[in-house]
């Protein structure tokens, strides 16, 4: 990523934020700021980059965001001068207050985006483009869609927030959870997005990780809540393991056989201390679980000496914030390595109505029927896992698994 | 903002009787009396009659326009601050909780 790209996601979000709030029109605000990147990136070049990048494009960004407005009204004049004064005198106490609100544009941008209004890959793709600045170009190719569909896909979605009448706004007390809820998930969405690796596209996935970190981040500073520091946990647990998901060829290591070294110790360290933070809050919930289950992975010196009597335990718990048959496969998984690996066997069979198109549900059966040797159950679990897998290191990693199982 | 809640919900498939469903609704339309406009029930769909003009001819079907199991059986129209405000009253119009009830944003023709 050049120099220019990294200020622009840097400062977008805040940019936007500040804009719509003179604007009320989030295509507006972006078009404006858009223009104001392109003058950058005719000018710094030239004169180099100034020293307050941020402050030097809002300002151009805001005399774009003028001339857009007196464009938009053409037609009537009267609007159009009262348009172009709210833009010049404006400010963001202005705006109207809710009775729950932090003062900050950002945080409304980002209830804005990820309204339960708009569907999930409509949130996903707003939030990319507006809160972090990537172009449709970039997301359509982190998604592996069309450039013309994801633009259709945000543009869809802008012109529902405007004429819907989707509401600008921190969301008052009595919806904060369920609209929090919705934001922490597009969060993760787009993580989790970046943690199947396609052939070809690791580059991409590696900017998707990052900006949910970002954005994980940011809602820490903006609105610490418990469940807010448990999703920025659960993302830095999974991301210190990165490096050693794969192999310098991009094979895929299970956690079983990684080398915990790689482990990224600084995000471990962040991540746990995020982790404490929201336990000390004693608000419990789904992210704050799962957190805590890849904490216990992260620091278990080896394999061996993980806790899965603990592991076993907060699955129980998860259960009660979501009862999925995914969460019940894990809880068995645990199940199995705490001395009661025929039990969890016998009600893993009873779960494969519910799971059978979900290749982890088989690789994980067959590894239980390979440590039961029933050598020739776990070959063929391997082998549905084989032709479920969607994703090519990962399937290459079942067909050496699968050799393996047939000599012994 | 207004707003058009259509309550759509399967016919007979009520969850209370008649006379109860009636005094929820009275009771949802004093408790919503500031963003009501007006609204109305609906009768049943069998009694729908869909007409359309094809080539300067009035052509009549004796049914609604679409067949589907949840059927428009009434709407609202509001006047709200927001989407927001609009759904959290549509979530309180009593047949949400057995059928669907879609908002939609009343077109302003400047």
């Amino acid at each position: 990523m050049d120099e220019l790209t990294r200020i622009f996601r840097a400062e977008s979000g805040k940019l936007v934020a500040s804009l719509m709030c003179f604007s009320q029109d989030m295509q507006l605000a972006e078009d404006a700021l858009q223009d104001a990147c392109e003058q950058a990136s005719t000018h710094w070049p030239v004169q180099g980059i100034p020293v307050n990048c941020g402050a030097w494009l809002h300002l151009v960004a805001k005399r774009k965001l003028i001339d857009k407005l007196r464009q938009v009204n053409g037609r009537n004049e009267q609007q159009k001068i009262a348009l172009i004064e709210q833009a010049m005198y404006c400010q963001p106490e202005q705006v109207s207050e809710l009775d729950y609100d932090v003062p900050d544009e950002r945080l409304r941008l980002i209830f804005t985006c990820c309204h339960p209004a708009l569907n999930e890959d409509a949130q996903v793709a707003l939030t990319l483009k507006t809160l972090c600045g990537l172009t449709v170009k970039e997301i359509a190719r982190a998604y592996l869609t069309s450039e013309v569909a994801m633009g259709q896909r945000v543009t869809r979605a802008k012109r529902k927030i405007k004429t819907a009448g989707i509401s600008y706004e921190v969301p008052s007390h009595a919806q904060i959870s369920a609209r929090l809820a919705s934001v922490l998930k597009v969060i993760y969405l787009i993580y989790n997005e970046s943690y199947s690796a396609y052939e070809g596209q690791a580059l991409t996935r590696q900017d998707l990780a990052q900006e949910a970190i970002r954005l994980s981040r940011l809602m820490v500073e903006l609105i610490p809540k418990a469940e807010v520091l448990g999703n920025a946990a659960l993302i830095l647990f999974h991301d210190a393991r990165r490096k050693s998901r794969t192999t310098s060829v991009a094979t895929y290591i299970p956690l079983e056989l990684q080398d915990r070294n790689l482990w990224d110790m600084v995000k471990i360290q962040e991540a746990s201390i995020l982790l404490n933070k929201a336990m000390s809050l004693r608000q419990p919930g789904p992210y704050q679980l799962q957190a805590a289950i890849s904490a216990l992975h992260s620091t278990a010196a080896t394999w061996e000496e993980t806790d899965w009597y603990q592991i076993q335990l907060l699955y129980l718990r998860l259960l009660d914030f979501n009862d999925s048959a995914v969460v019940v496969l894990n809880l068995l998984v645990a199940m199995s390595y705490c001395g009661e690996l025929e039990k969890a066997y016998q009600e893993l069979l009873l779960l494969e109505p519910k799971l059978n198109d979900y290749q982890p549900y088989y690789a994980a059966r067959s590894d239980i029927e390979s440590r039961m040797q029933l050598t020739a159950a776990a070959i063929l679990s391997l082998e549905k896992a084989i032709k479920l897998s969607k994703n090519g290191s990962e399937r290459d990693f079942l067909i050496r698994k699968r050799a393996v199982n047939l000599k012994s | 903002m207004q707003y058009l809640a259509l309550i759509y919900a399967g016919e007979g498939e009520d969850d209370v009787d008649m006379e109860t469903l009636i005094g929820q609704y009275r009771a949802f339309e004093e408790q919503a009396a500031k963003v009501i406009l007006g609204g109305n029930a609906l009768e049943a769909v069998s009694t729908a009659t869909s007409v359309r003009v094809r080539k300067g001819k009035s052509e009549l079907i004796d049914g609604p326009f679409a067949e589907t199991k949840e059927q428009l059986g009434g709407y609202y129209l509001m006047e709200c601050k927001d989407l927001d405000e609009a759904l959290l009253w549509a979530a309180k119009i009593p047949s949400a909780r057995y059928g669907t009830i879609e908002v939609r944003p009343i077109m302003m023709i400047e």
